[in-house]
């Protein structure tokens, strides 16, 4: 589904990332661990489509097509979805006119009739149910004065509404309380499917107790220097980052 | 070059006109009101740059026309030309001026609770001279504003709405004043009188249009007086064409514990001056001060508060939202008085900008004269364009860029809009807002 080769990313004159590749295929959950500073959220935005960031080089393609080429927009239609990591105040734009404009936007674009109030309320009915949403948030502004759980899960919340088909989390967990955290990967793991993809990025192993990935990839540096399974999150959560750094910076030096 | 005493000229010669005509025949008081405000305008002349009150806005498009007084047109206009600008909302009274005078033929009247007077200032200096005697030009100052002493020197025609003490008007008022186009530049001088007696409420709507565009002066001033513990609710709409030039004056005079909102949305005309001044003279009142205006291409929206806190705890509050696009010029100058008595005031400002354009520019003044001791002022303002971030995430949602950027200008309007209670007006107001937005009408369908 996402092919990553070789991706280069700089912000001003600073290269973020130095040369990703990561594949995911439909059906599978990626968990993209790392440090602070290691170019996660650079990673999250650059496939959202954020255009702070430029591409130096490298590749990305979605289900065949070249997704740098796309306006964010273009990818959302499409069924890529960013969680993001910090979500932002919209005021004066009411949650539910907001959902509504986005789900029609990518109905549209589909060439699925547009839903009209009557249709889309029983919907979202039901993705707040999951997401434990209260009505009243729905009619405030986005995010507008939101606490900051609220938010992450407000993020869930339009995802579970949206439906995408690769999604992607940036530190959803970030801040969450353990109550907050379990709703949040119920709302995940309820989108689990063979057609979907999800890669939840991370800083800490606590949120893989409740959202399991098939792979870990451990960044560092604006490299991938480290994949595996489920169990690699439960040794870089022992061990820490550090080690995972010293092990990599002696092996580099030993091939000299 | 047109000198000073020249433009000043002009208004004086048809001033002299205007007392021999149908002006001549008022009564004594009036006539020396009349001529207190040409005396004062022949010596004040046009204010400048110079003046710190107009420090952002010339004038000078304005005093180097040559207005003619304008001429009723009202006989030629059938009431369909009316149907784009009448308020859709529930039945109201709504009185339709032209040219500054008043249109019986034209205006709607609903029946009235008991006491109750809506209806053309001329009619009301006939038939109530004591009333009006006693309140007309004795609020808007006239002796050191040009403008205003400009309007009282022609005062003919306007509104005039009337409340006893204890009347609630359930409906608003709605005043449509309405410009027909003129072979040479026309000036009119509405001049609104709006009274509350104690115990009163209403909601009132001033809204200014062009029928067929042209070059044509406004020249408002509207007095409000409101008695104890009443409610008023006013509205200004300025939708003028892009050639118009307007300058009114909303000048309001607060009973104790009285309640007033002045709310104002402004995207006509090509050079506006919008006034606002509520004197809190009795203790307790509270007032809200709510605008919004859209200015682009090369129109200048001026906007010129004065909240004066004559009387101990009164609170005021002021917001305004501007929002402008390619060269346009928006001044919001914002000037807070309390007086040596006015302790425990509240008083607060914001004044928030939107810029869409490089070439757009907004001057922005707050002003605070406190002689008191114990009281609470603040003020803020931004300026700023559309926010990057809030952009990028209504498009990684799937909003394409141009929707998103009118949904984010959309609900920066909407501050302001969501402000005003009255719930058929908002709705109105609203309507016109988001025609006014680039693309508006997709944005309309998308709701």
């Amino acid at each position: 589904m996402l092919d990553i080769k070789n991706l280069h990313v700089q912000v001003g004159d600073r290269e973020i990332l130095k040369g990703i590749d990561l594949q995911v295929n439909a059906g599978e959950v990626h968990a993209v661990m790392g440090p602070n500073g290691s170019g996660k959220s650079t990673l999250a935005l650059v496939l959202a489509g954020r255009e702070t960031y430029e591409v130096i080089s490298g590749e990305v393609t979605y289900d065949g097509n070249n997704l740098l080429e796309m306006v964010p927009e273009e990818r959302a239609c499409r069924g890529v979805f960013l969680a993001f990591q910090y979500p932002v105040e919209i005021p004066g734009v009411s949650n539910t006119y907001f959902l509504k404009a986005a789900l029609n936007a990518i109905r549209k674009y589909r060439g699925l009739q547009e839903l009209d109030a009557m249709e889309f309320l029983p919907l979202v009915r039901e993705k707040m149910k999951l997401l434990e949403i209260d009505d009243q948030l729905l009619n405030r502004a986005v995010n507008e004065g939101f606490s900051g759980g609220e938010k992450k899960r407000n993020e869930i919340f339009q995802m579970a509404v949206l439906e995408p088909r690769l999604a992607i989390l940036d530190e959803t967990d970030s801040g969450l309380d353990i109550d907050a955290l379990k709703i949040v990967a119920k709302g995940v793991n309820a989108l689990r499917s063979p057609q979907r993809a999800i890669i939840v990025v991370t800083h800490y192993q606590r949120l893989l107790n409740y959202i399991v990935p098939d792979y870990v990839h451990v960044l560092v540096d604006g490299r991938i220097v480290k994949s595996g399974g489920k169990e690699l999150a439960l040794a870089l959560e022992d061990q820490g980052y550090a080690r995972v750094e010293a092990e990599i910076q002696s092996t580099t030096t030993a091939h000299f | 070059m047109i000198t000073m005493s020249q433009e000043q000229g002009g208004y004086l010669e048809s001033f002299a006109q205007f007392e021999n005509g149908a002006a001549g025949n008022g009564p004594g008081w009036l006539r020396s009101v009349r001529q207190g405000g040409i005396a004062r305008f022949a010596e004040l002349g046009f204010p400048t740059l110079h003046d710190e009150d107009w420090r952002f806005t010339n004038v000078a498009p304005i005093a180097q026309t040559s207005f003619q007084l304008a001429l009723n047109g009202r006989a030629e206009l059938a009431p369909r030309v009316l149907e784009p600008f009448r308020f859709s909302g529930p039945a109201c009274s709504q009185l339709v001026f032209v040219n500054g005078r008043y249109a019986p033929e034209l205006s709607w009247l609903q029946p009235l609770p008991e006491g109750v007077q809506i209806g053309s200032l001329a009619q009301a200096l006939t038939s109530d001279q004591s009333l009006l005697e006693q309140h007309l030009a004795r609020y808007a100052d006239y002796q050191h504003d040009a403008f205003t002493a400009l309007n009282t020197a022609f005062i003919e025609d306007g509104a005039f709405v009337h409340l006893p003490r204890g009347t609630v008007l359930q409906e608003p008022v709605y005043l449509l004043y309405l410009s027909t186009a003129t072979a040479s530049p026309a000036i009119n001088h509405p001049r609104n009188l709006i009274l509350m007696g104690d115990e009163s409420q209403a909601a009132v709507v001033e809204d200014y249009v062009s029928l067929n565009g042209g070059v044509y002066f406004s020249n408002v001033v509207t007095e409000a007086v409101v008695g104890e513990n009443s409610v008023l609710s006013h509205y200004r709409l300025e939708r003028e064409s892009t050639q118009a030039f307007h300058v009114s004056t909303l000048q309001v005079q607060q009973g104790r514990s009285s309640s007033v909102a002045a709310h104002a949305v402004l995207f006509g005309g090509a050079l506006v001056r919008n006034n606002v001044h509520p004197v809190m003279a009795g203790e307790g009142g509270d007032c809200l001060i709510n605008g919004l205006f859209l200015a682009t291409g090369r129109q200048h929206i001026d906007n010129y508060m004065k909240v004066e806190h004559a009387s101990p705890h009164c609170d005021s509050r002021q917001f305004y939202n501007g929002i402008l696009d390619v060269q346009a010029r928006g001044v919001f100058h914002g000037r807070i008085i309390v007086h040596k008595d006015a302790q425990k005031t509240d008083a607060k400002q914001t004044n928030r900008n939107l810029l869409l354009s490089d070439e757009a520019q907004i001057d922005t003044k707050p002003q605070l004269e406190i002689y008191a001791n114990d009281v609470k002022c603040t003020h803020g303002a931004t300026i700023g364009q559309i926010d990057e971030d809030a952009l990028f995430y209504l498009r990684a949602r799937g909003l394409a860029e141009t929707s998103a950027r009118n949904l984010l200008v959309s609900a920066f309007a909407g501050e302001g809009l969501q402000r005003m209670k009255v719930e058929p007006i908002r709705k109105h107001l609203e309507a016109l807002v988001t025609q006014w937005l680039p693309q508006g009408k997709r944005l309309e369908e998308a709701r």
